[in-house]
């Protein structure tokens, strides 16, 4: 099994944490980190920040320009997930971002390179099925999952293209639009989230626009796991270099709904 | 005997111009970029659109645009040329399209795309204007609400055309992230269309984007090449020796160039913009960047050892992007079209050699292409024929030249 795997097979849904690297400032993505596992996170979805985040909101793009502005590199990013890795040797790690960065060295570096840093998945916005060889063939050969998206526009006959080669879980993005405060009908996300589960045994994952307790438990009750980054940055935001202790109380907040949040079978 | 390999088959049915272009969008446009290129593809076995989008051309444009021999242009470079040396400089005039530049025959071309896909909302990203100038115009046309997104620098730099596209009915909305440019303002349009998906189109307006965008612009703007080809056959009765045009993301050229890349007789140079220098900051993403992937295809970008993307400059707004369309990169990688850069004190040099020997106002974009001709003619003989694409005329930028000469106006 792989730390990816075993993130899911609790009867309770995984909650998984979005931060972007480097924000507020590379020293301090670390403590930040750890306080999402203090909290409760299952899964950590580090963001490798890129200059043109088109599939952002304003919140993810403050810190996208936050973290370059204080100077974060692809090694910095890469020794902050080694780290992270030694701390915490069973808590799986997903790098998250888009292609330009990941490929800027070659796909083969990059899948190296995230291996030797411990590394357990990537989720890159902007590769979709088409273009899979740009990145999948070298993720794959070097044991890294390639997390793939499904959206509201992802209609039937295209679930099968959207899960060929997915492994790890599969990131379900509830809103048809940019990361942020927008929030789907539940009703919407359980219809989707039944159609993916009947195409796959992998598990699903819900995110966009999740940030209450509440919305966790009644998305976990259908869902494998819960994504919640937009909320987490804006917490980032606001109290810069003394983010840890408000973001790891959030956090428990979100966990804490989602231990009595019972999955029910699909 | 088979056939030549043609370097007018690409791209591929995946949409790659070899290494380049591709769809590198995120899943949810994935399946209206797979429903559009669908949608291309009957539309162009379809005589009907074919004939719609024709006659708007004659009748609305008002295709098709002069070829022009630049007598005096020619005379004045000969001036400064070796003995018998100073080719004849002949300018396709797109300059003088309804909206003055060559944006105008593809938006023609998308806004139809639009309507064969039931879509009722238009949106587009604009640098120097020229492009949401031409999208607000067939919004206009075909009563489509329009917003276009500009950069809040450009909005500042190129006002008459802000004031145009109002006049025409868009919502012009000004984009603070980035360096407030042409790139800052497509993400914002790309972050507008994935959350309007249902019934927003995108006008692209250059030969850049995911398939099959750099595809079709570079056929709706392919207008330009076929008349041009036509027209010096039939007063010269033969093909040029060169053709040139400027590069931001490249569709005026791919549409002068397209028709000519198996006239293997027939040379092209296209016009990156240089800036301040090469070594200082620029928009010549062929000279000086490297593969990479942003706003939906893989090509040659300005950017940093990590995948950063760095920030274009030019005098000209409308080439003022850190990319290029898919297809000049393939071409440049295959040597069949040679690309150059000229700077902004070089384009203004040409801005007023044009203005003062021809009595015409070029747009920056295309003085850029008047430099390197200026640069390449005297060293072709007197008999060589140089052909350039006046893709935008200029009364947009005199503000910015005024500025660039010290002139209070």
């Amino acid at each position: 099994m792989t730390r990816l795997a075993d993130a899911f097979i609790a009867d309770r849904p995984a909650l998984i944490c979005f931060v972007t690297a480097g924000d507020p400032s590379v020293v301090a993505t670390p403590a930040i980190l750890d306080a999402l596992v203090e909290g409760g996170a299952d899964v950590i979805e580090l963001g490798m920040p890129f200059t043109d985040p088109m599939a952002d909101g304003p919140a993810i793009q403050a810190a996208n320009i936050r973290a370059l502005d204080g100077g974060v590199t692809t090694a910095d990013i890469l020794r902050i997930a080694k780290e992270f890795r030694a701390r915490h040797p069973l808590t799986p790690l997903v790098l998250m971002g888009y292609a330009n960065p990941m490929l800027r060295r070659g796909p083969e570096w990059f899948a190296t390179a995230l291996h030797d840093a411990g590394v357990d998945g990537v989720i890159c916005v902007d590769v979709p099925p088409e273009e899979d060889d740009a990145l999948g063939p070298a993720l794959r050969a070097m044991g890294i999952d390639l997390i793939r998206l499904a959206t509201p526009t992802t209609r039937d006959a295209r679930i099968g293209a959207v899960l060929n080669g997915a492994s790890g879980f599969v990131y379900y993005v509830s809103v048809a639009g940019i990361t942020g405060k927008q929030q789907a009908q539940q009703a919407s996300i359980e219809d989707a989230v039944a159609r993916l589960k009947h195409a796959t045994d992998l598990p699903v994952a819900v995110g966009f626009g999740v940030r209450t307790p509440e919305q966790a438990r009644a998305i976990g009750r259908v869902a494998d796991g819960v994504v919640v980054g937009s909320a987490i940055v804006e917490i980032v935001a606001e109290h810069g270099p003394a983010a840890s202790a408000p973001v790891a109380a959030y956090i428990k907040t979100l966990s804490a709904a989602l231990a009595d949040a019972r999955k029910v079978s699909a | 005997m088979n056939a030549p390999n043609s370097f007018r088959a690409q791209p591929d049915e995946r949409g790659h111009f070899g290494p380049y272009g591709g769809r590198y969008v995120s899943e949810t446009l994935m399946p209206l970029i797979l429903d559009l290129e669908r949608e291309y593809r009957a539309a162009k076995q379809d005589p009907a659109f074919a004939a719609q989008f024709d006659d708007l051309l004659e009748h609305y444009v008002g295709r098709p645009s002069p070829l022009y021999y630049a007598e005096r242009l020619t005379d004045t470079l000969r001036d400064s040329a070796p003995e018998g040396m100073g080719a004849q400089v002949w300018f396709k005039r797109d300059e003088l399209n309804h909206t003055g530049a060559h944006k105008i025959n593809n938006c023609i071309g998308q806004i139809l795309l639009a309507i064969r896909m039931g879509k009722t909302r238009i949106i587009a990203e604009t640098g120097a204007g020229q492009h949401g100038v031409a999208t607000a115009t067939v919004c206009a046309r075909f009563g489509l609400p329009c917003v276009i997104y500009m950069g809040a620098k450009d909005v500042e730099r190129q006002q008459p055309n802000v004031f145009r596209m109002k006049l025409l009915g868009a919502e012009v909305r000004a984009v603070e992230s980035g360096a407030r440019t042409l790139k800052d303002a497509m993400n914002e349009a790309l972050r507008d269309w994935v959350a309007n998906v249902h019934d927003t189109f995108y006008i692209i307006g250059t030969a850049a984007g995911p398939h099959p965008y750099p595809e079709l612009v570079r056929d709706f703007q392919s207008v330009i090449g076929r008349e041009a080809r036509a027209q010096l056959l039939d007063r010269t009765g033969r093909l040029p020796d060169l053709l040139v045009a400027a590069i931001g993301g490249g569709s005026n050229a791919i549409g002068l160039f397209h028709p000519f890349l198996d006239d293997t007789d027939v040379k092209m140079l296209g016009v990156e913009a240089a800036g301040e220098g090469l070594e200082a900051k620029h928009a010549a993403s062929l000279a000086g960047g490297f593969p990479g992937v942003l706003h939906g295809n893989k090509t040659y970008l300005l950017q940093d050892d990590d995948g950063q993307i760095a920030e274009a400059h030019s005098i000209s707004a409308g080439l003022d992007y850190p990319g290029i369309g898919p297809e000049h990169a393939w071409l440049k990688d295959s040597g069949r079209v040679d690309y150059t850069a000229v700077t902004d004190r070089e384009a203004l040099d040409a801005f007023q050699l044009l203005c003062r020997t021809e009595g015409i106002i070029p747009a920056l974009e295309p003085s850029h292409a008047i430099a390197a001709v200026a640069r390449v003619a005297k060293d072709m003989p007197q008999d060589a024929i140089i052909l350039a694409n006046l893709c935008g005329r200029g009364d947009k930028d005199i503000f910015t030249v005024a500025d660039a000469l010290g002139v209070q106006i």
